[in-house]
């Protein structure tokens, strides 16, 4: 028996959710009285490989050769490969664009449970029980996985990093069936903090009147260090891009602390963000939804108080 | 080409709905296409209608007859034909193992399935369907495209958006962007809806590999603590020495 874990990476270098993930394997592994081993498809360099080297994992596996670009099938078999090999019981992803594409698949090959988005430990081991929100955030259900194996993947930010024993990183080759998908070309996005990967988000709604006034949001996010996000009608209207758009169809967050300026605070719109640690609320209206979903509030003009906040954070 | 997509049958989650010890209490609960499957549905009559080459479209739903209002609204919208597996949906793995049949016992090029479920939020059938059918998959797809006759297919990666070609059938998995909004079914659609094709299959059997045991309802939030419009630093404040979040 065994924990693996699959790290992500991203133009050369490991998503920023690997430490949280090796942790939080690690963990898992200890309360097992298991061993963690963890997986890396791609071309990435050893002091890369060698940085995540301290997180409990005994064997680190490198598979540089190949995988330059996710097919959801290749890189599901190399994974259950490295998972069978290693007699893997309990196999952790990442709850993200990559790992929602594979763990359905690694979890009906290898005939195992699979419980997407957890942000916390197992309840219990046997039964092996764990938590996950369903009905869209409403409540959580306890799921009970029947099978011998597992597959979880973890929600960002839920879990704290916690250093671990270091192993060996171990280079290897895998062959697999040929990819069926091909990616033909890649849209980066360069220099800008990603919403679902950001600690901080600083969020505008339709009481921000227009596109013209977007710079004070932008201001208050560079000064904290946070990232952009809009309700939806925003990006609709394109007063901003369809990629910040926050709630129920749009972008699921859980960052520590969510701004929200300008936003009346549709149960749509709460969908998104229910999982974040603080939420602060910027409105107008007293009345606003919003202030039942926030943790901190000012009612007041966002043209005017937006202002005083970049002020002071700027002086802090 | 033909398309198949799965649609589930949810509660509207967006009205109040009320949970005993393990489960939603249904009475009063108002039942709806999950919202992603209407959009994929959506998307497939766009790709139909643009002259594309789509000659059939197909809707398959696991569940009761209870299910089949949700089937109908699909055929409404203008889709040719729908499958009902005859039984509950009792876990993803169960659901895609279902599908699997549906899939099997058709001739689909392209499958579409939600990013998730508004009840079970399982993030898992449509990659598991692809794994039974060893069909090739994409998950967080914005765009389906048909270019000269081959697909293209937009996702969305953590870092940027890439374009990905496929050969062979291929089973996606949409998200936002897909199409913009739902489809409203005209009254001809409704009227016309009831004369298409609804086939009720039979469930094969399979394991239950997970289940939910208890539902607990979240912590009643503390309530918010308010700063006058003047007050930004004390906001800054709290936040970072009270809520530790700065
Ligand atoms: C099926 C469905 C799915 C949806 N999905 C989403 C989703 O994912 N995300 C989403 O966000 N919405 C979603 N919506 C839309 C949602 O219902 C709301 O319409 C939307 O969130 C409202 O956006 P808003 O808060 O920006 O605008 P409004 O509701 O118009 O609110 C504007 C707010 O700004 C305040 N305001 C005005 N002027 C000022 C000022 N000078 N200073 C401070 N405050 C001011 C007002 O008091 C008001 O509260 C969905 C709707 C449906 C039906
Ligand atoms: N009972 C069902 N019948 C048909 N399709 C389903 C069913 N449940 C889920 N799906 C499909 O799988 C997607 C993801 O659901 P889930 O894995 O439950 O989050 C949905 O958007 C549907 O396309």
């Amino acid at each position: 028996m065994s924990v693996l874990v699959y790290l992500e990476n991203w133009d050369g270098k490991f998503k920023s959710v690997s430490q949280e993930l090796l942790s939080y394997g690690n963990k898992i592994a200890q309360d097992m009285g298991v061993k963690m081993n963890a997986i890396s498809l791609g071309n990435i360099a050893d002091d890369e490989l060698e940085s995540l080297n301290k997180f409990g994992a005994e064997k680190i596996f490198a598979v540089k050769n190949g995988f330059d670009n996710v097919d959801s099938a290749t890189y599901s078999e190399a994974i259950c490969k490295i998972a069978d090999e290693n007699g893997a019981t309990v196999v952790i992803l990442s709850q993200d664009n990559v790992g929602n594409a594979l763990a359905g698949r690694i979890a009906a090959s290898l005939k195992a449970g699979y419980v997407s988005a957890v942000t916390a430990l197992p309840i219990s081991y046997n039964p092996f029980v764990i938590k996950k929100k369903i009905y869209t955030n409403k409540v959580f259900g306890h799921v009970k996985i029947n099978s011998e194996k597992k597959v979880l993947t973890l929600a960002k930010n839920t879990f704290g990093i916690t250093e671990g024993a270091s192993g060996t990183v171990e280079n290897i080759d895998i062959t697999t069936a040929a990819a069926k998908t091909k990616v033909e070309s890649v849209d980066k996005v360069m220099g800008k903090l990603l919403l679902t990967d950001a600690e901080l988000v600083v969020s505008g709604g339709r009481g921000l009147k227009g596109p013209e006034n977007w710079g004070m949001i932008e201001e208050l996010a560079e000064v904290l260090g946070a990232a952009t996000g809009c309700s939806r009608p925003v990006s609709d209207d394109g007063w901003r891009p369809h990629t910040e758009h926050i709630g129920q169809t749009g972008k699921v967050i859980a960052p520590n602390l969510y701004i929200a300026v300008g936003i009346s605070g549709a149960i749509q719109h709460i969908g998104g963000i229910g999982s974040a640690k603080c939420i602060v609320a910027i409105n107008k209206d007293p009345d606003a939804p919003i202030f039942e979903a926030a943790d901190y509030g000012i009612v007041g003009d966002a043209f005017k108080v937006v202002p005083e906040l970049i002020k002071a954070a700027k002086q802090a | 080409m033909n398309i198949l997509v799965c649609v589930s049958n949810v509660p509207d989650t967006t009205t109040k709905v009320k949970f005993d010890g393990t489960a939603l209490q249904t009475e009063g609960v108002q039942w709806i296409v999950n919202p992603w499957d209407e959009l994929a549905v959506t998307r497939a009559l766009e790709l139909k209608e643009s002259g594309a080459g789509i000659e059939k479209i197909t809707v398959a739903s696991v569940g009761g007859v209870g299910v089949e209002p949700t089937i109908r609204k699909a055929l409404a919208m203008g889709v040719d034909d729908g499958f009902r597996v005859d039984a509950d949906a009792k876990d993803a793995f169960y659901t895609a193992t279902q599908l699997a049949e549906v899939v099997k016992a058709g001739n689909y090029d392209i499958i579409m399935t939600g990013f998730e479920s508004a009840d079970y939020n399982g993030i898992a059938v449509g990659a598991m369907l692809a794994e039974l059918v060893g069909y090739a998959s994409i998950g967080a797809v914005t765009g389906v495209n048909i270019d000269g006759g081959k697909l293209v297919i937009d996702r969305e990666v953590d870092g940027g958006k890439e374009v990905v070609s496929v050969e062979g059938p291929v089973i996606v998995s949409v998200q936002k962007g897909i199409a913009i909004d739902p489809r409203i079914p005209a009254m001809r659609g409704i009227m016309m809806a009831r004369r298409k094709p609804l086939t009720v299959m039979p469930a094969v059997d399979c394991d239950i590999l997970t289940e939910v045991v208890e539902i607990e309802l979240p912590q009643a939030k503390a309530a918010v603590k308010m700063f006058d419009a003047e007050d930004a630093q004390g906001l800054l404040d709290a936040l970072k020495n009270e809520a530790n979040v700065l």
